[in-house]
This record gives structure tokens, C-alpha cells and sequence, in this order.
């Protein structure tokens, strides 16, 4: 066995060891790292830092990794010197490591400008997990963060930052944003995408110094403006690792120079990764980086043999809702045909260079479905004139996602770690695989940058017997996102009403799955500061009144912990009789039903009753079933009808993702069953528990501890923070006892009661400015949305007349 | 084959449905934006009223256990199934809607 160590516990080096491992068993491996974490997804860190996904999430070789394949891994050490001749190298904790064969794989660093103050507090760089963890400690709502570096990195980290309620503005030294990757009219088309999100671009701006006194305050520029500043993100670019290269002896330009078969000038130490020049190309994506790594580990294991010729390169901004694509040079369009389409309301900016009949260079604003396809173009050189009449808009497929059955097996599917449809078409047939966590775990593909998850689920659809959707299931075909993407939509994108967010991310149409879940969804993220459409919301939240097997509806007014009087009980046996109701029960929650009733009679009920709705009809608050509690039982040690009937008032009338039933009972003997309630207080000897997430529908499931607490008041502020948690985070239909399973009590915990003061506060005054303009649905019995809401529409000829269209044309009507 | 005046658009809203009488017959008007198109309003499974459903482009979903009606045709699209509701033709002429109604009341 030989001694390699590799330099640099990153995506390159460790991707390359994971080739070396296929190879026949030759080494003995010591990795070392500097960052303290296992290898991770460095490229995730932008969703990271917008809140898309946990730093836990991101781990790509976990512990586990390193000691099943009897790897020596040593974190959180430096190498700080290399002895070529001695063969050694030696870490920062004064260790010395012998080898046979090194592998550099030291990526790079991120570049800091020159510029006075970069070393102030409060100014960061982004490349790693403890930047991104200490840029997240920073960002608070409203701090005021100024990005420098209108590239890739520097508009994601804008949108991290904004998505974290930061005042954000993006300062760029060129005249248009991600100049690298497009041309002006691309950059001027993403700008306003950019600047849509709420984040400020500020172009043509050279940062001459940070101001501040220890800590950054401003940030001033060449033309004399100034910013203030809270924190600064300095995105500006990013420079190779090169100076063990350096130390080792090995040729070096801007990165450690390398040849076809990726070696360096020194016959025992290789390199891999951004640290690399190959062929005068220093690459800065990992799909170049994981190419160069497979030949690599070939030669390093012996297998001489396999050439590295360079990548193509493709870049794609990972925003939410703001599409970039771009491959090839697009600024190089000397003697290159150029075509072209744009439609600036909708945001649309596409252009293709074509030489010589084959693509060039491709960039996508607004629209990014084709990326796939140019990029197959590009790696493969292909001719296109056959598609030249559909080189914009490929030929409608019968499919209505991309037809896979077209794509050829050797095409690339998952351009990050280079994973062909061939081998997952594999992958799926020999493994037997269904689900897309199966087809990441086993051949990697969707787990880089996560732009070609749809494709692979296709795959999945197409070629498993068993195919299931993951847990990230999206709402519904006519609008084909994640209930989580589709808030983050509505609320970065501003969409307040349902056909918008039809139109605009889906088939324009909707059905009965989406439409109220979306109808849901505007109300909650706006605070019921949404434009309501009726017609997107099911029939009894049009009459505020459920619907019945024959058509009829029932009336179930609010009777708050279930206390009423003798005098709301006569009205309500008045009504019962004016009305000739059918059917007068008491529910299981305390209250009364009117069944069988007629809905043109359903706003006159609701005016002699003159009491407020119940909601018994819709996804919202129920209601609150209480005990008699301190007020008459000779056990009862809280007041839980006094602690009922306020927590009803503070909630009712609101919507939720899934009904909300409550109770409160005044000791332990629960005689309104609160412990099987999506919320619930439980008194005990002077304090009072609040359980969440029970159940005893078709399921039964006893409500978790959420926090035991002294006074009536915390316990009603407890329900009142979950209360809107569960608002904001649940998806359309799911109960609360699905709710916190899939969550975990832990975390929700974590993000309500045990929340920092600013986040509690955050949830606190959504619920009161939604509370605010909620009001009782049966006052629109007097003023309905929709004048005919209620009525029965007669013909106007009755009995009928007939007559021909024509005959009337223009007749008195 | 009798065209009667029903009612003016304003009162059917967009994308919803309003059920008319018109003598013994129940007749769910539905408001595609572009057009109106008319059905019996009758689910064919358990006869849940049509025009209280939600639109979903050119279906209607019934409101009791979601059967979906094609308003074009009649025909129950899910789940299969072979039956159908009565359509009717529907012409608007200046603000008013008019329903073609067949002579005698036989369903197609
Ligand atoms: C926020 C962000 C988003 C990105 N998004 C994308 C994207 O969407 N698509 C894409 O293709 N690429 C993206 N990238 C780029 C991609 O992450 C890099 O190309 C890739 O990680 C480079 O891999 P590497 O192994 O060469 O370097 P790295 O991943 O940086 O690994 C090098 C490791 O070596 C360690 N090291 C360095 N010197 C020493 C030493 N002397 N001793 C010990 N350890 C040392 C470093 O700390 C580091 O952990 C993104 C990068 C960032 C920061
Ligand atoms: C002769 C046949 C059928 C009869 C008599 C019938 C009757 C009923 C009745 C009485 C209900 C309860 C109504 C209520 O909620 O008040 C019901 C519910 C339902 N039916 Fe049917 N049904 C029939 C066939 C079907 C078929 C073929 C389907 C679907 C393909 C179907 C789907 C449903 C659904 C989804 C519900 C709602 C269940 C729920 O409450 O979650 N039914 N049906
Ligand atoms: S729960 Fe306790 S306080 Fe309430 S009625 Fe029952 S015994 Fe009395
Ligand atoms: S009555 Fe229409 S689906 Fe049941």
C-alpha cells in the first residue's frame, strides 16, 4: 500500500477520492481539511443562507464515509508547508505526514479587495460554512447589508440576505450585473428581476473604503456617494490556492498548471479542483471539477490512460423565481449568428450565438426549460441545422413535461456530478429504485446545485414500476411547486391573488386542489391583505355555510366555549321555527346546528339570529370546548371557561391550513378532552400546560407538550405563537397532528415559545394585523361579494317565452 | 328548440356558476370569461348542484365528492364513467343570456 494524502476536505478532492475508491484498493488515504465539518455541498450555501435548507441538510460524505472506506481524516488542521524532496508535509499543529503520492485539493479563497476598512467587524466574505453561519448571526431584520460583487455568488447571497428581512443593495463595478455570463441586455433583464425581489442593484460603482469605527457603518465610493451599512458581503471574486503548489516546486500560473492526463511538473503530487489551471482555464463550477477528478483518479491509480480536454461551462443562478442560464461565451460573438427573442413584460430574454451551424453560446433570462438542451448541444457539438426552424421553442412534446423517452442515453442528465441518463436509467432498473432520496443516495445525480431534479423525477416516473414522490410533494399538477416554494413565491414575488400566481407559475387554469390551497396561501402571507376571489374558494367559504349530501346547507353560529343563554337559546328555537329547520342538534364542540336549511334563507338567519358565524364550514377556527373549570367544579383548579372564551375571541374568525379545534379544561381530568385537540390547555395547581397536535378524528393521536407556563396569559400567548406558526408553516389540509410530526415538537419549540424575542414578536403581530382585518363572515349576508351570492336567478320570461336570439336583437330587455 | 332570456351577465360572476330555473328544469349558468356554457345542474353521481363547484378551465368539480363535468360536452371526465349531464346552448346577445331549451324535456 502507498501513503496518499490529500489537501482539501472540499467537493473536488473529496469527489476525486470517491473515483480513486472505484479503482483497484492501492492506498492508504489521509485527508486533511481546515474547515471543522465533513465534506459538504459548498454550493448549497446559498440556500443556506436564504433559509432553504439546514446546515445539517448539506453534509455530502457524512462521518460514516471517511471509516467505511478507511480514511484517516484529520479536520480542522492547516498543511502549512511541502517537502517534495522529503516527501512530507506539515500542518499548523506541528505534525509532519509522509507520502507517497499528494494530492493538492486546496479550492480557493475568496478574494478581498484591496480596500481601506475590508478588515472592520461586520464586514464578511462568503465561500464557507463558518461564513455563512456568521453572516446569518449578523442579518437581522432590517439591517441594512450592502453586497459587493453583482456576480452569481453576490446576487445569491443579496437574495439570502433580503429573504432574512435585510435592507439589501447590490454594488457592482461593471455596468451590468453577472457581465461574465451575459450580455447588457441579459444583465438589464436580470436586474429588473433582481430589483423586483426588493433587493437595490447600484451598477458602475467602485467602493474606494468601509467606514466605521471598528465596526462597518458605511461604505463610500470613487464618484464620492456613500451607503450606510450595518454589514458588508464582499463577493468581488475569488483567487486559486496555490501556495503549497508553490512550496512543492510545481509550475504554477494563475492555478497550479496541469496537463491532459491531470498531472503536474512533480511526478507525485497531483491537483484537482479550483485550485487547477488546465489548458489556460481555471474553472469555478464543480461539474468541470468532478470531470477532472475522474481522470485523475485514473492516473494516479496506474490507469494512465483517460484525457481531460477541457469543460463547458454553464452557469445558473439559484434564485427562487429568478431564472439565469447561461453556457458557452456569450461576449465572444465575433463571426457568430445571433438569435434572438424578448418579451419584456413577461421578463423573457433568450439569445443563442451559432457558428458554423453548431451553438456557441446560450443565454436565458425569465424562461430557463430549454437549458437542458442547449447545454446538450454545446457538450456534444451538435449539428443543428435540422432544428433550426424550432431553435428558440422546441417542437411541442406530447408530454407534458419533457419527454425523456426522447433524451439519448448517453446525454448528460445532472450536470454537476456528470450522471448520464444511461446510468440512472440503470440505477433504477438494477436497484430497483422509486423514490428521487433513493436516486440521489445511489448515483448522486440532484444533488449539486438541484437544477435537474424535475428531469430525474421524470426518469423516475417513466422507468420505476413503483415510482412515489418524495416528501417534498408539490401542491398540484396545475401549479407544480412545493407548498413551501410557492409561500416563498407569493411573498417574494408580491402575487396576491390566486389567478396571478395561475398565471404566472402555472397552467393558468387551477382546480379544485389548488385553488383554495392558494386561496389559503395569499390570506396568510398578506395578513388577509389579499385580493379575495370567491370563485377560487369552495362552495362554503362562497356561503359561509357548510354544504349538505341534498344540496341544502347548516348554520352553526359561535357560542364561545360553549356558555350561551337562555335568551340566544329562544332565538335560536325562533329561527329554528320561522325557518322550519329540519334537523336542531347539538354538535360534539358544544354548539348548535341548524340542518337542511336553504341557502337564499341563509342570510335572513343569519340577521334574526344576530349571532356571529361558528365557521363550522370551512378550514379555520373552530371553536373552543372548555370544562366548567374554577367557575362551579369542585375539582377544577384554573378557569377554564373564563381562559376558553378568550382564547376563542383572540382566534376566531381566522383561517388556518386545516380546521383547529381547542379546548380547555380546569385540571387534569380533561373533561373537554383537550389532550386530543390541535390545541389545548390543561390546568393543573398553579400553572397551566398547552398541548399541540392532537387528534380524535379518524385518527387518534394525544396532543405533544408544548411548554407549561404559570399565568393564563402565557398560556393563551403560547397558543397564540403556535396558533400562527401553524398558519405560516402548514401546508393547505394538513392537520395539526400531521403538522408537528413532520416538523418535530423539538423545532417547533425551538421557532415559537422558546423563539428569540424579535421572531415571537415577528409572529405575534402577523396574527394581530391579520386578527385586525379579519371580521364575523356572516356579516356578508347584508353585503355579499357578489350581489346573486344568495339569490335564486329566475328566467326573465316565466313562463317561458321564446323567442330566437335574432328576433330580440336589440329589443327593450 | 326555444331560446329564452335568462338573466344579465353582470349576475353570473367570473368563473363561477349560478343555477336558474326555467320552469321544472334546473340549469346551472356557468362565466368562462370568454363565454357561458350551460348544463343541467345535476351531478350524475348523488345529484349535488353543479353550479355551486369550483371551475377548473372548461370542468366544473362537483361540490360534493369532486366528480368533474365537462361543460362542453356533459361527459363525467373523472372518474371514468360513461355518464353525462344534459348540456345546453347558450347565446349572449347585447348584456343578456339566452338558453337554448328543447321543446320536450327528453335528455339526450
Ligand atoms: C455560495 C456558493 C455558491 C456556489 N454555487 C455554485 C453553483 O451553483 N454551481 C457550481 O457549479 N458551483 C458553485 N459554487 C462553486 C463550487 O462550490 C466550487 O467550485 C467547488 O466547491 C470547488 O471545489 P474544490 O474542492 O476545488 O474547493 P473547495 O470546495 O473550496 O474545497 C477546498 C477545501 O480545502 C481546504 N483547504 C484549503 N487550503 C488548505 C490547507 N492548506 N490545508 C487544509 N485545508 C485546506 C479549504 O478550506 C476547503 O475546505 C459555489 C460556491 C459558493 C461559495
Ligand atoms: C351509487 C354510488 C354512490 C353513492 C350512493 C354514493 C354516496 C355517497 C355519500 C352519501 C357520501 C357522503 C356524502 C356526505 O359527505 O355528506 C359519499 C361520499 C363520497 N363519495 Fe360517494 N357514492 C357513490 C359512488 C361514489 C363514487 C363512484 C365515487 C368516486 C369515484 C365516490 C366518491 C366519494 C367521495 C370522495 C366521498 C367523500 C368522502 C369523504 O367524506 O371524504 N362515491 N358518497
Ligand atoms: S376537567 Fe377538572 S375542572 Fe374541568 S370539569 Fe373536569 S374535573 Fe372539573
Ligand atoms: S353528487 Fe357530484 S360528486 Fe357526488
Amino acid at each position: 500500500m502507498e501513503r496518499l494524502v490529500v489537501v482539501g476536505n472540499g467537493m473536488a478532492g473529496v469527489a476525486c477520492v470517491e473515483q480513486i475508491l472505484k479503482h483497484a484498493p492501492k492506498f492508504e488515504i489521509t485527508i486533511f481539511g481546515d474547515e471543522t465539518h465533513v465534506n459538504y455541498n459548498r454550493i448549497l450555501l446559498s440556500s443556506v443562507l436564504a433559509g432553504e435548507k439546514e446546515m445539517d441538510d448539506i453534509t455530502l460524505n457524512g462521518l460514516e464515509w471517511y471509516r467505511n472506506n478507511g480514511i484517516l481524516l484529520r479536520l480542522g488542521v492547516r498543511i502549512s508547508a511541502v517537502d517534495a524532496i522529503a516527501k512530507t508535509v506539515t500542518g499548523e499543529d506541528g505534525s509532519v505526514t509522509g507520502y507517497d503520492k499528494l494530492l493538492l485539493a486546496t479550492g480557493s479563497s475568496a478574494f478581498i479587495p484591496p480596500i481601506p476598512g475590508v478588515d472592520k467587524k461586520g464586514v464578511f466574505a462568503f465561500r464557507n460554512l463558518d461564513d455563512t453561519r456568521n453572516i446569518l448571526d449578523r442579518a437581522q431584520e432590517g439591517t441594512k447589508a450592502v453586497v459587493i460583487g453583482g456576480g452569481l455568488l453576490g446576487l445569491e447571497a443579496a437574495r439570502g440576505l433580503q429573504v432574512r428581512g435585510c435592507d439589501v443593495t447590490v454594488v457592482h463595478l461593471m455596468d451590468s450585473l453577472m457581465e461574465r455570463q451575459l450580455d447588457p441586455a441579459g444583465g438589464e433583464y436580470l436586474r429588473k428581476q433582481i430589483e423586483q425581489l426588493g433587493v437595490r442593484v447600484a451598477l458602475g460603482k467602485s467602493t474606494s473604503a468601509l467606514l466605521g469605527n471598528g465596526h462597518v457603518e458605511g461604505v463610500v465610493f470613487k464618484d464620492g456617494e456613500s451607503l450606510p451599512a450595518d454589514m458588508v458581503v464582499l463577493a468581488a471574486g475569488i483567487r486559486p490556492n496555490v501556495e503549497l503548489g508553490r512550496k512543492a516546486g510545481l509550475a504554477i500560473n494563475r492555478g497550479i498548471v496541469v496537463n491532459d492526463f491531470m498531472e503536474t511538473s512533480d511526478p507525485d503530487v497531483f491537483a484537482v479542483g479550483e485550485c487547477v489551471e488546465h489548458n489556460g482555464i481555471v474553472y469555478g463550477l464543480v461539474a468541470p471539477l468532478f470531470e477532472q477528478g475522474k481522470v485523475l483518479a485514473a492516473t494516479i491509480t496506474g490507469n494512465r490512460g483517460p484525457l481531460y480536454l477541457g469543460s463547458k461551462q454553464a452557469a445558473k443562478l439559484k434564485i427562487m423565481g429568478v431564472d439565469v442560464f447561461s453556457a458557452g461565451d456569450p461576449n465572444a460573438a465575433e463571426g457568430a449568428e445571433i438569435v434572438k427573442y424578448e418579451d419584456p413584460t413577461l421578463g423573457i430574454y433568450k439569445k443563442l450565438l451559432v457558428r458554423g451551424n453548431k451553438l456557441a453560446a446560450v443565454i436565458l433570462v425569465g424562461d430557463v426549460n430549454d437549458s437542458h438542451r442547449y447545454m446538450e448541444w454545446l457538450r456534444a457539438d451538435t449539428d443543428i441545422s435540422p432544428m433550426r426552424r424550432s431553435l428558440l421553442f422546441p417542437e411541442p412534446s406530447s408530454d407534458d413535461g419533457r419527454d425523456v423517452a426522447q433524451i439519448p442515453e448517453g446525454d448528460t442528465v445532472c450536470g454537476c456530478m456528470g450522471v448520464t441518463k444511461g446510468a440512472i436509467v440503470h440505477a433504477i432498473q438494477s436497484r430497483g429504485l422509486n423514490t428521487l432520496a433513493q436516486l440521489k443516495e445511489c448515483t448522486k445525480a440532484s444533488t449539486g446545485c438541484g437544477s435537474c431534479t424535475t428531469l430525474c423525477q421524470h426518469l423516475l416516473k417513466a422507468v420505476a414500476p413503483d415510482f412515489e414522490e418524495d416528501g417534498r410533494k408539490v401542491l398540484c399538477a396545475c401549479v407544480p411547486f412545493p407548498q413551501e416554494s410557492l409561500r416563498e413565491i407569493v411573498r417574494s414575488q408580491r402575487l396576491k391573488s390566486v389567478q396571478d400566481i395561475l398565471n404566472i407559475y402555472g397552467n393558468g387554469v387551477g382546480c379544485e386542489i389548488c385553488k383554495p390551497a392558494l386561496s389559503y396561501m395569499v390570506d396568510v402571507v398578506w395578513c388577509g391583505d389579499h385580493e379575495e376571489d370567491r370563485s377560487a374558494r369552495f362552495i362554503n367559504d362562497r356561503v359561509h355555510a357548510n354544504i349538505q349530501k341534498d344540496g341544502t346547507f347548516s348554520v352553526v353560529p359561535r357560542i364561545r366555549g360553549g356558555v350561551t343563554s337562555p335568551a340566544e337559546l329562544r332565538k335560536i328555537a325562533d329561527v329554528a321555527d320561522k325557518y322550519k329547520v329540519p334537523l336542531v342538534k347539538i354538535t360534539g364542540s358544544q354548539r348548535i346546528d341548524l340542518l337542511g336549511v336553504r341557502k337564499s334563507d341563509l342570510p335572513k338567519i343569519w340577521a334574526d339570529l344576530g349571532m356571529p358565524s361558528g365557521q363550522a364550514y370551512t378550514k379555520g377556527v373552530r371553536m373552543v370546548k372548555t370544562c366548567v373549570g374554577t367557575e362551579f367544579c369542585r375539582f377544577g383548579t384554573q378557569d377554564a371557561i373564563g381562559a376558553g372564551v378568550e382564547l376563542e375571541r383572540r382566534l376566531e374568525n381566522l383561517f388556518t391550513p386545516h380546521k383547529v379545534k381547542m379546548a380547555t379544561v380546569g385540571c387534569p381530568r380533561n373533561c373537554a378532552e383537550a389532550t386530543v385537540k390541535d390545541i389545548g390547555l390543561v390546568g393543573q395547581e398553579g400553572s397551566w400546560q398547552v398541548v399541540v397536535g392532537g387528534a380524535a378524528g379518524k385518527s387518534v393521536r394525544k396532543a405533544d407538550l408544548l411548554i407549561t407556563v404559570e399565568s393564563t396569559e402565557q398560556a393563551l400567548e403560547a397558543a397564540e405563537l403556535f396558533f400562527q406558526y401553524y398558519r405560516e408553516h402548514g401546508n393547505y389540509l394538513e392537520r395539526t397532528y400531521d403538522f408537528v410530526e413532520r416538523i418535530g415538537m423539538e423545532k417547533i419549540r425551538k421557532e415559537t415559545v422558546y423563539a428569540l424575542d424579535p421572531a415571537k414578536k415577528g409572529l405575534l403581530d402577523r396574527l394581530r394585523k391579520s386578527k385586525a382585518i379579519s371580521y364575523d363572515a356572516w356579516q356578508e349576508g347584508a353585503s355579499p361579494v357578489n350581489p346573486t351570492q344568495f339569490v335564486q336567478i329566475e328566467a326573465m320570461h316565466s313562463p317561458p317565452g321564446y323567442f330566437p336570439p335574432e328576433q330580440f336583437q336589440g329589443a327593450p330587455v | 328548440m326555444s331560446w329564452i332570456r335568462i338573466t344579465n351577465t353582470e349576475n353570473i360572476p367570473l368563473r363561477e356558476g349560478r343555477s336558474v330555473r326555467v320552469g321544472d328544469r334546473d340549469i346551472a349558468i356557468f362565466n368562462l370569461g370568454n363565454r357561458f356554457l350551460a348544463v343541467e345542474n345535476r351531478c350524475p353521481h348523488n345529484g349535488g348542484p353543479l353550479a355551486e363547484g369550483i371551475i377548473s378551465g372548461k370542468t366544473v368539480v362537483c361540490p360534493l365528492h369532486a366528480w368533474k363535468v365537462c361543460l362542453e360536452s356533459g361527459a363525467v371526465k373523472k372518474p371514468q364513467s360513461d355518464a353525462c349531464v344534459m348540456t345546453y346552448p347558450v347565446e349572449t346577445v347585447g348584456d343578456i343570456i339566452c338558453i337554448d331549451i328543447p321543446a320536450n324535456a327528453c335528455a339526450a
